[in-house]
């Protein structure tokens, strides 16, 4: 599951922000911010793929650039989220 | 009074005063003043002329602000363009009003380039943040070209209150978007009226997240200026939490919002009414604000003003409502801005009575001077006025008032759809649509949305043995179109319907959609 967390980032970024560049271009650490990737409602977009796809809940406090503005952070943000530690045990 | 001279004047007044807030950067107004001088200075220096226009296609940022008033200050008229405009349409606007400069930055240069490759009349590209690349001709660094020797100039008159001062292109039901020009005088009279009305004052602190190429935005910088406040510059509205977090941290005194933001703001858990005491105010405009919500937005902002507003391009702002009557009149747009006159007319131009719908028409100082090279378009709204030498604006907007004068808005009499509160023409998108090979026929529609407005939608129709699915359409409207013009969805149709001579009626798919939601 961790492995494919980056892969499936990538793919939903170019194929809903990223009209030009191929998927190549966009480097893991880049700031989609910078890059004028992503707007209000693109970020609402984000959220709600993330809360469908991984099964979270992404807290208002949460939505800021360090957990959701390139590749590599949103995977971390992902990874914290879904450490075991927050996870319940089913017995 | 000349546009360029709420700059010069304020920085006089509190040259230490900090003028503009970016990141990290602080922007005293003496220090906005120097760096509009040597704009000026790298204009001139290559050539520039009274009257010459320069195309700004940049984010926000000081840069922006810099070019704005150093284009003034040269004498030349700006035309500030939506940074996410692609190549085409860039190019469009440039060669309708003949540019001689246009003003990108370095993530835009790939659009600047093909623009400026369709473009004859740019004789200088200025990179606002970085070096000119060896394949753009003309093209120079703003920081290399203002640390350059300014060459002994001749002095210089930049010109007098009535000349143009700015080119605004706004889009059309024809598909094509045109100029609205305003002078320095009519820019003067709108941000006098507009700050009188906002109770503004010097101590004022505005946060802006409006984009500078749209009035809206562009008028935070100008009335910021006039006045002597100070203005937090955000790039766009992306991450709320950024926002609400600057508000309380720079003591935000005004924020200008558009319903889409206030929608966002208002689905945010953590709101709490008095979380932002210094906040003063509070606006609305582009489209309405859903009486729920201006609710909502009083309850959490108890002791903010909150403005309601309508405007057009074409005068920058009609009316306002006076936040006291909020309450009694929550769906209101209010009545005339001050030194203004805003009244309803019938088919024959008289005046309606309380209650009936009719056109709203304007008068006053901030009416444009016409569309740029565009009579026939100008002569369909600027009419007659009360004396020979005026002329009143049409808005081509449907409006009513009630027993005590409060106007309300009711529609559009044209096609256009208000998304995030930007104008689409659905003409404009389906001309993109077909430029995909594979689509045979299209109509954009707006359907109701709950952050955007109105969400654009494309219904096509494919030719026959096409594939291409909704992705593919989007994507390439993407590569054609501004941000907030582009499909949200798309539905494919085997026909749409047409009129006896074969002419898609897009406004029977339009009201089909309309019914449909409201089943």
């Amino acid at each position: 599951m961790a492995e494919s967390i980056e892969p499936a980032i990538r793919q939903f970024i170019a194929q809903n922000f990223m009209y030009r560049e191929g998927i190549q271009s966009l480097r893991d650490n880049q700031s989609l911010l910078e890059q004028g990737l992503i707007d209000s409602t693109g970020v609402l977009e984000l959220v709600f793929y993330l809360e469908k796809t991984f099964a979270i809940t992404v807290g208002d406090d949460e939505v800021i650039p360090e957990n959701l503005d390139s590749v590599q952070q949103i995977s971390s943000y992902l990874r914290r989220k879904l450490t075991p530690a927050s996870q319940v045990c089913v017995a | 009074m000349r546009v360029e001279q709420f700059l010069s004047n304020s920085a006089a007044r509190y040259p230490g005063k900090i003028a503009l807030v970016e990141g990290q950067r602080r922007c005293s107004y003496r220090d906005l003043d120097e760096q509009v001088t040597r704009f000026a200075e790298v204009l001139r220096a290559r050539g520039m002329q009274r009257g010459d226009r320069v195309v700004i296609c940049t984010e926000n940022s000081v840069e922006t602000v810099v070019a704005i008033f150093g284009t003034l200050r040269a004498g030349g008229v700006f035309s500030p363009v939506n940074p996410t405009t692609k190549a085409d349409k860039l190019a469009f606007i440039i060669g309708n009003c003949r540019a001689e400069v246009l003003v990108t930055q370095t993530r835009l240069l790939d659009q600047a380039r093909d623009a400026v490759a369709q473009s004859p009349s740019i004789r200088t590209c200025i990179i606002v943040d970085g070096e000119a690349p060896a394949d753009l001709p003309g093209a120079v660094g703003l920081e290399s070209a203002a640390g350059e020797t300014p060459p002994a100039l001749p002095s210089f008159d930049p010109g007098i209150d009535i000349d143009l001062a700015m080119l605004i292109y706004t889009s059309g039901s024809t598909g094509f978007p045109k100029g609205v020009m305003m002078t320095h005088r009519n820019i003067v009279h709108a941000a006098t009226s507009i700050s009188t009305y906002l109770r503004n004052t010097p101590d004022d602190i505005i946060l802006s997240v409006l984009p500078m190429s749209f009035d809206y935005g562009l008028y935070q910088v100008l009335m910021t200026i006039k006045l002597g406040m100070t203005l937090i510059v955000e790039k766009a509205f992306v991450f709320p939490q950024v926002v609400l977090n600057k508000l309380i941290q720079e003591k935000v005194t005004g924020l200008p919002l558009v319903p889409t933001i206030a929608a966002i703001l208002l689905q945010l858990q953590i709101l709490k009414p008095g979380m932002f005491p210094n906040l003063r105010y509070i606006t609305n405009t582009a489209a309405a604000l859903p009486p729920a919500h201006i609710q909502r937005l009083q309850e959490l902002f108890p002791t903010t003003l909150i403005f309601s507003m309508y405007g057009l391009t074409e005068c920058k702002r009609c009316t306002y409502l006076e936040p006291e009557q909020l309450a009694a009149h929550p769906s209101s747009v209010g009545k005339a801005i001050p030194n203004s006159e805003a009244w309803v007319v019938n088919e024959q131009g008289q005046p309606c009575k309380p209650g009936d719908v009719g056109e709203l028409v304007i008068r006053g100082g901030h009416v444009m001077q016409g569309y740029w090279e565009n009579q026939e378009a100008t002569d369909r709204v600027l009419k007659p006025g009360r004396y020979p030498w005026e002329k009143v604006l049409y808005t081509g907007d449907l409006f009513r008032t009630d027993q005590e004068g409060y106007l309300y808005f009711v529609g559009r009499k044209d096609d256009i759809i208000k998304s995030r509160g930007e104008k689409v023409a659905p003409k404009e998108v389906e001309n993109v649509l077909y430029m995909l090979e594979g689509i045979r026929e299209a109509a954009v529609i707006g359907v109701p949305d709950p952050i955007l407005g109105m969400a654009i939608k494309a219904v096509v129709v494919l030719a026959d043995g096409s594939a291409i699915d909704a992705q593919q359409v989007i994507r390439h409207c993407a590569g054609h179109l501004e941000d907030f013009m582009v499909p949200k969805t798309v539905e494919f149709r085997s026909e749409l319907p047409k009129t006896s001579t074969g002419k898609i009626r897009r406004s029977e798919v339009q009201s089909e959609a309309l019914r449909l939601t409201q089943q």
